[in-house]
């Protein structure tokens, strides 16, 4: 240890760092597991896969709740009223502005197929009540029009819509 | 852990918190300038690997009981789920299920190591005799953990550990109802043993803290059993002690990751994956490897109460070992008896772990019924005799003599 | 003199009685197990891989053979179509889930059988327990685990080597050459009624009738129809059924190997430099 050339210290350093950062690789790889763990499980996934609704049990001016991934799916039969009511309204006054026929498949405007989660805070509305013929959130008075847009109380945005499509005229498909 | 560190920090910050809470000041006095003798040898290092074990375990432990259920409906099938359904939940069971057959592997390296350097005399009692609870605690904690994958192993291990407390005479079988929450282990039991399986790793880890402080004010033993004398005995924890201990870490992670991704059932019983069936008894029961020894004593004795007494006995006179050895040298080095009475007991821990393992009929019983004797008079007779009649190699005057005279 | 002798005669004649005492139980409780003759599986060794052909070839032995009896159902049917598996698209998956009918409850809670998800499970043959051992004599264990649920006894020294070898085949070496083992039982053996003789089934008396005989399920791909092509592609199928990430494990091994060796030669290679100092 009396005399130690230059070069000799830049392979001792060399050598830690790489021992380090070798150290370091293996404990960041052994987190990858840890945290990849309380993602959904593999059944989850599976339990998520799309599911097939039949629209014809649905009378004009009912509302069915069905689930899809743990989320409740309301389905609208609507009325001709509430159709007229929805296409009716000036799109630029409201909150979250998207015209009737951006919330319904075309072709099909008697069907509304909308997740039932309240964009405010996450309560589930009721439906049939409120001012605009939709829907109504219980927790914190947000006021949803007949085309599950957002019309009054704090929520901010419309409730979203699920991906689905008709597999026929009488059958959807969600997911 | 000593008192007064001379550490100071650079950053001013630092110093600020330094002052209100000297933590670094502890950590550096216990883990960088902390001076351990010069002359440890490798089997010194599984202290660390046991902390490393400690933690892998309650990591992965912590993991598994977020996708566990506790039920003995649902138990086998959570796992069951966990090996197949849950994100890398094969690996993360398996090295739960692995590591703690590493975990009991190390400790009894640490063990064996610690009664052939005579790490537990003065003035280190304390300190053994913490190790000896933290080992009671891991027993515990291992023979709950392995009732939770509730298969057929898992439940007769449970009936028959706890049927052990019935051999109390008077109120045994009170005493068991109590633990069982029932009239047979069931759910309750099953509810409990979950309970008490995630508190225990943390009382464990308590009770390490201070087995490390006491580590810590009595110093380190070594190869050699003499104390240091002077600086030219030790060397500063960091870097000497922690790359050391860090590169045998690294060789232990290889052992265990063979276990884990190649061997991952061979520690295990094929019985424990068929779920638990309280009509059918296993054709045969074998507690997992690290009890072996334990069982064969329990059944080496035909009376039900003295088999329990005996088992505890085997572990609870570990306690008492810092007053069984009379012998005034402490390092198995200088005691040519006490080496060979030494190995002589290691053959009979682990013949006595085979013949667990084996039907308690014919030889097998005889042969256990010595090896149980010997392990008894190992601790009360030999020791204490030996300190007397031995004639003890001279030791070496100091730590660094000891190691530059080996080097001569 | 002569006290001291008699003394030490008694004592040892005591600790003599003691060994000895409660050893002449009967030694015939454990039954001679014949061990099962070791095959080549494509999955032993650290790059073990399952045959995609063979567990799909194993699978349907199940179906049509096995399932009629034994359950398996901690397996999700669409589990076929993962990675590590018998290799079937997650499409022909679904259309396999499609052909099994599951008890379901429709929207007024009225009971009724639906086609098969692939999220759901294999359905059992019995409704539990009790009605699968009224109807078989003994219930038919479930198949979900069972190539790790059985092994037998590899002795010493054996079993010390196989952490080398890295043997983990015991279950299905056993499985194998039990659907192999019927045999004619030796004269002066009696078994008895609802018995059958195996040879390599301990005690020899199995509650199982022979279930797989040359020809008896049709193969697409042009195997062998035979007892011996069959037995080792259902007990293949039995070892992922149990094991289904094999395969993910023993690659993710390899790696982790690689990484340990080469973090511990780094580490031994500082702690030389470090400890130079003080040698």
């Amino acid at each position: 240890m009396t005399t130690v050339s230059s070069a000799e210290h830049t392979r001792r350093d060399f050598l830690y760092i790489a021992t380090g950062a070798v150290g370091a690789v293996g404990a960041a790889a052994a987190l990858v597991p840890l945290i990849s763990q309380m993602n959904p499980d593999a059944s989850t996934i599976a339990a998520g896969a799309p599911v097939e609704i039949d629209l014809t049990p649905i009378a004009e001016g009912q509302i069915v709740k069905v689930f899809w991934r743990s989320k409740p799916i309301f389905i609208s039969h609507r009325t001709k009223k509430e159709i007229d009511e929805a296409k009716n309204v000036a799109v630029d006054s409201l909150k979250d502005p998207e015209p009737d026929s951006a919330r319904v498949k075309s072709g099909h405007d008697q069907w509304l197929v909308v997740i039932g989660i309240c964009t405010h805070l996450g309560c589930i509305p009721l439906a049939h009540q409120g001012e605009y013929d939709g829907w109504f959130c219980p927790c914190h008075g947000s006021q949803y029009d007949s085309a599950g847009r957002i019309r009054k109380g704090p929520a901010p945005k419309n409730l979203p819509l699920p991906p689905y499509k008709f597999v026929s005229d009488t059958k959807i498909q969600i997911g | 852990m000593s008192g007064n560190s001379t550490y100071q920090p650079q950053s001013k910050v630092l110093q600020w918190f330094e002052k209100r809470l000297p933590i670094g000041g502890l950590i550096h006095s216990s883990f960088v300038a902390y001076p351990t003798p010069r002359n440890l040898n490798y089997w010194w290092t599984f202290g660390g690997i046991l902390t490393m074990m400690l933690g892998i375990q309650i990591i992965t432990g912590i993991v598994l009981a977020m996708h566990y259920t506790p039920h003995v409906d649902l138990a086998f099938k959570s796992v069951e789920a966990i090996m197949r359904d849950v994100n890398y939940g094969w690996l993360l069971r398996y090295t739960h299920a692995n590591g703690a057959a590493m975990f009991f592997f190390a400790v009894y390296i640490h063990m064996f190591r610690g009664i052939y350097y005579g790490s537990y005399k003065e003035p280190r009692e304390v300190l053994w005799i913490l190790g000896v609870i933290i080992y009671l605690l891991m027993m515990a904690t291992g023979f709950m953990g392995y009732v939770l994958v509730w298969g057929q192993m898992s439940f007769w291990a449970a009936t028959v550990i706890t049927n052990l407390f019935s051999a109390i005479p008077g109120v045994g079988d009170t005493i068991v109802t109590w633990l069982w929450g029932g009239y047979a282990v069931g759910n309750p039991t099953l509810n409990r043993f979950f309970s008490l399986h995630y508190l225990l790793p943390f009382v464990i880890a308590g009770v390490v803290v201070l087995h490390i402080w006491a580590l810590h004010v009595a110093g380190q033993n070594n190869p050699a059993g003499i104390e240091p004398k002077s600086e030219k005995d030790t060397v500063p924890f960091t870097p000497y002690a922690t790359v050391k201990d860090g590169f045998f870490m690294a060789c232990f992670l290889i052992l265990f990751a063979w276990f884990i991704f190649y061997v991952p059932n061979f520690l295990g019983h094929p019985d424990n994956y068929i779920p638990a069936n309280p009509a059918v008894t296993p054709a045969e029961i074998v507690p997992e490897w690290y009890y072996l020894p334990f069982y064969a004593i329990l059944r080496s004795i035909p009376d039900k109460l003295i088999g329990v007494l005996a088992l505890f006995g085997s572990i609870l006179i570990l306690a008492f070992l810092p007053w069984l050895d009379t012998s005034k040298v402490r390092s198995g080095r200088y005691r040519p008896l006490f080496k060979q009475f030494f190995w002589l007991w290691v053959i009979a821990c682990i013949g006595l772990g085979w013949l667990g393992s084996k039907p308690p009929e014919g030889i097998y019983v005889i042969l256990s019924r010595l090896f149980t004797l010997y392990y008894f008079a190992f601790f009360l007779i030999v020791l204490p005799l030996l300190g007397f009649f031995e004639k003890t190699k001279p030791l070496p005057n100091s730590i660094s003599e000891s190691v530059l005279g080996a080097k001569a | 003199m002569t006290n001291k002798r008699t003394i030490i005669a008694l004592a040892a004649a005591g600790l003599v009685a003691g060994l000895v005492a409660g050893t002449a139980a009967p030694a015939a409780a454990q039954e001679h197990q014949v061990p099962p003759p070791a095959m080549k599986w494509s999955f032993a060794g650290p790059f073990g891989k399952y045959d995609e052909a063979q567990l799909q070839r194993g699978f349907k032995i199940y179906k049509e053979v096995c399932s009629s009896c034994h359950s398996m159902d901690l397996l999700s049917i669409g589990s076929l179509a993962d990675a590590g598996g018998p290799g079937f698209t997650a499409a022909q998956a679904a259309a396999i889930a499609a052909t099994y009918k599951i008890a379901d409850l429709d929207d007024k809670g009225q009971p009724i059988e639906r086609a098969g998800r692939p999220a759901d499970h294999f359905p059992a043959p019995f409704p539990n327990a009790a009605a699968a051992a009224a109807a078989n004599g003994v219930a038919p264990p479930d198949m979900s685990t069972l190539a790790k649920a059985r092994g037998y006894q590899r002795g010493f020294p054996t079993f010390l080597f196989d952490i080398v070898t890295q043997y983990q085949e015991a279950g299905p070496d056993y499985i194998h050459a039990i659907l192999n083992g019927y045999k004619e039982a030796p004269k002066g053996f009696t078994v008895p009624a609802g018995g059958h003789y195996n040879e390599y089934f301990p005690g020899h008396v199995i509650a199982m009738p022979q279930p797989l005989a040359d020809g008896q399920v049709t193969y697409d791909d042009g195997s062998p129809q035979t007892l011996a092509q069959y037995s080792k592609d259902v007990t293949a199928f039995l070892m992922w059924a149990a094991e289904p990430k094999l395969v993910q494990r023993k690659r993710t091994g390899f790696q982790v190997m690689i990484f340990l060796i080469l973090l511990s030669g780094l580490l031994y290679f500082t702690k030389k430099k470090v400890w130079s100092a003080v040698h």
